[in-house]
């Protein structure tokens, strides 16, 4: 046997920094190679420091009836002064209630992603690598959660509970993991053909090592793409929820100010200050996680480009 | 002779292939005889090459002995168990002695992994303390000549280049210190540079850990180079079993000695005299009857095609499956 110097292995600690120094680069490469998805980035960073500084960034309590200096109440005034976008029918600070409704709209979306994500990434996996009947049933399930009508259910669920924004984080981990399930399902079943995943096995990782450290990190930036979409989807499902009047009544969403706006007969009068920011700012969610996942697909799958 | 590593008899191994509209009428179901009735047996330290061409069923077998697939009949002994009926146990310890080389080493690494990560992954696998990875690591990374630098280990691998991945898939079978190994075609997607370099850490390795190797190769003068033994398929069945000196320098089955003739001379001015046989390989979802090599065979007789030919001792430590053949 030759001899050989024992080399030093880094520690856990220097392994975890070396691989965040490396995520950071790839994720700075990403305003050099897509500008558009680098705006998408600047609009959910935006849009994450309003929601964490909102109760900083308010002027009064978004829920809070208000009234002027002659004890009337301080309703539909046009905007500028105190009320930077005006007041409701009911005397209510509308820029308030959009600085708050950022913070309800990416809790919801933020959550709902991860736990459609999450699901979609565990249940693709071992409907892929396992195959037969646990992907035949699986994949059935995922068909039956495809089929049933995604708005009436999440209806029905908040009906059936207690009104609230979980309602719709639970509405859309149930009916949206198959679509990111399916993909990484057929990914799973190109990687299970290749040659490192048959070096796994030689070198003796069980099928469960297999799937979660040999696998997994290879279908980890599909299971981001996925997210990024499926926050603009639970923002949109929350505010159409809330514009129907199914939404939690003890907390500001954008779509509650949109109902709002809309049983008031906002559009009536021509408040066009009270609705058109909350639909601005869903708008300007959706199309960011749209950008982020574009630009992402560009970078995970050049090819599709021509 | 001391007790033989490996023992191979009547390994099979038929795959289905797909049904056509008429097969689905009268209930018939293709199936590919990928390796038929193989049996040869292995010493420790010894190196066995398998030559054939393409789709004879070399890489097939090399899978059955490394179970990553199951035999359809006959069975594989290593070190007196049959690999198909152990447990965890003793397949965690099998997977530790018994390792792959891989065709193409630009798939055959995670390329998420950094190269320490995947060297690592078998000695976490194989439950090794964690102390001693640093120094098995750099073990198996100067068995076969690559710097065991800091950067090298961090890199990942579409980093490195054909060779390097090589003999980092190298390093990887050999991080386990295992008692066998089976290199399926190591060379053929390298380049013929760097070629000798591998075949090289090869012969060092099978001299110096002294384990027993079953090298695939379509290349009898590679095989030539680093194996003791040389068995010759075609069409999944055994032709001729013997020294690889006396079956490059005598072959006996009309098979092998097309193969050897096929080797290339580094001659400019080389006579190119026809081979002896012509055509393909024949479909292997229905041989030809008798001797499977008879419709290519230049001396062919009727009892050929009426006779399978079964592998005979020739005496020399030989052993050929054709009649024409006389037993020494």
């Amino acid at each position: 046997m030759q001899h050989a110097e024992e080399i030093k292995l880094p520690s856990r600690g220097a392994r975890f920094v070396k691989g965040f120094s490396r995520w950071l680069s790839a994720a700075s490469a990403i305003p050099r190679r897509d500008p558009f998805a680098f705006a998408g980035l600047l609009l959910y960073f935006a849009f994450v420091v309003i929601a964490i500084f909102a109760d900083s960034l308010i002027t009064y309590d978004p829920r809070e009836i208000l009234f002027d200096e002659n004890y009337d109440l301080a309703r539909n005034l046009a905007p500028g002064g105190d009320h930077i976008l005006g007041t409701t029918y009911s005397g209510r600070d509308i820029y308030s209630q959009l600085v708050m409704g950022t913070r309800g709209a990416l809790i919801v979306g933020v959550t709902a992603a991860v736990c459609v994500v999450t699901i979609g990434t565990v249940l693709g996996l071992i409907a892929g690598y396992f195959g037969g009947v646990t992907d035949t049933m699986l994949m059935r399930l995922a068909d039956i959660a495809l089929g049933v009508p995604f708005l009436p259910f999440v209806i029905v669920l908040a009906a059936f509970m207690n009104p609230s924004q979980w309602n719709v984080v639970l509405g859309i981990a149930l009916l949206l993991w198959p679509q990111s399930a399916r993909v990484i399902r057929a990914q799973v079943m190109t990687l299970r053909e290749r040659a490192f995943i048959e070096a796994a096995r030689v070198t003796g990782a069980g099928p469960w090592r297999i799937l979660f450290v040999h696998i997994a990190p290879n279908v980890l930036s599909l299971s981001f793409l996925y997210a990024s979409i499926a926050v603009g989807w639970a923002i949109l499902t929350e505010a159409s929820i809330s514009f129907l009047g199914f939404g939690p009544s003890d907390s500001v969403t954008w779509g509650y100010m949109l109902q709002d706006a809309y049983a008031s007969q906002a559009l009536g009068r021509g408040q066009y200050y009270w609705f058109v920011p909350p639909g601005l700012c869903i708008i300007a969610v959706v199309v960011a996680g749209f950008l982020i996942s574009r630009g992402y697909e560009e970078i995970l799958f050049p090819k599709l480009k021509d | 002779m001391n007790q033989p590593l490996i023992t191979v008899e009547g390994l099979t191994k038929r795959f289905d292939v797909s049904r056509s509209f008429k097969d689905v009428f009268t209930g018939n179901h293709p199936q590919l005889q990928a390796v038929s009735d193989v049996d040869f047996t292995l010493a420790p330290g010894e190196t066995l090459g398998i030559v054939g061409e393409s789709g004879c069923g070399k890489t097939t077998l090399g899978r059955m002995l490394i179970k990553l697939i199951s035999a359809t009949e006959g069975k594989v002994m290593f070190d007196g168990k049959d690999i198909s009926e152990m447990t965890r146990t003793e397949e965690l310890e099998f997977r530790r002695r018994a390792q792959l080389v891989f065709q193409n080493p630009f798939d055959a690494l995670n390329p998420h992994f950094t190269i320490l990560r995947s060297l690592t992954e078998p000695l976490h696998n194989a439950r090794v303390p964690r102390e001693e990875h640093g120094q098995r690591i750099a073990e198996a990374m100067s068995m076969v000549h690559l710097p065991a630098l800091e950067h090298f280990l961090q890199s990942f691998p579409h980093q490195l280049s054909g060779g390097q991945l090589q003999r980092v898939v190298l390093a990887r079978a050999l991080v386990l210190r295992p008692d066998f190994i089976v290199a399926d075609e190591p060379v053929s997607m390298l380049d013929v540079s760097v070629r000798a370099g591998i075949l090289n850490v090869l012969r060092e390795v099978r001299d110096t850990m002294g384990l027993a190797a079953v090298f695939i190769s379509h290349d009898l003068a590679l095989v030539r180079y680093v194996c003791e033994r040389t068995i010759t398929m075609y069409l999944g069945a055994v032709v001729e079993d013997g020294p690889t000196a006396a079956i490059v320098e005598n072959p006996l089955h009309p098979y092998t000695k097309a193969l050897v003739q096929a080797v290339p001379i580094p001659r400019v001015d080389q006579s190119h005299a026809p081979l002896p046989i012509t055509g393909g390989l024949p479909d292997a979802r229905n041989p030809p009857s008798g001797c499977r090599f008879r419709d290519r065979c230049p001396l062919a007789e009727a009892r050929c095609a009426a006779e399978i030919p079964r592998l005979r001792e020739v005496g020399g430590g030989r052993r050929v499956a054709c009649h024409l053949v006389e037993p020494a």
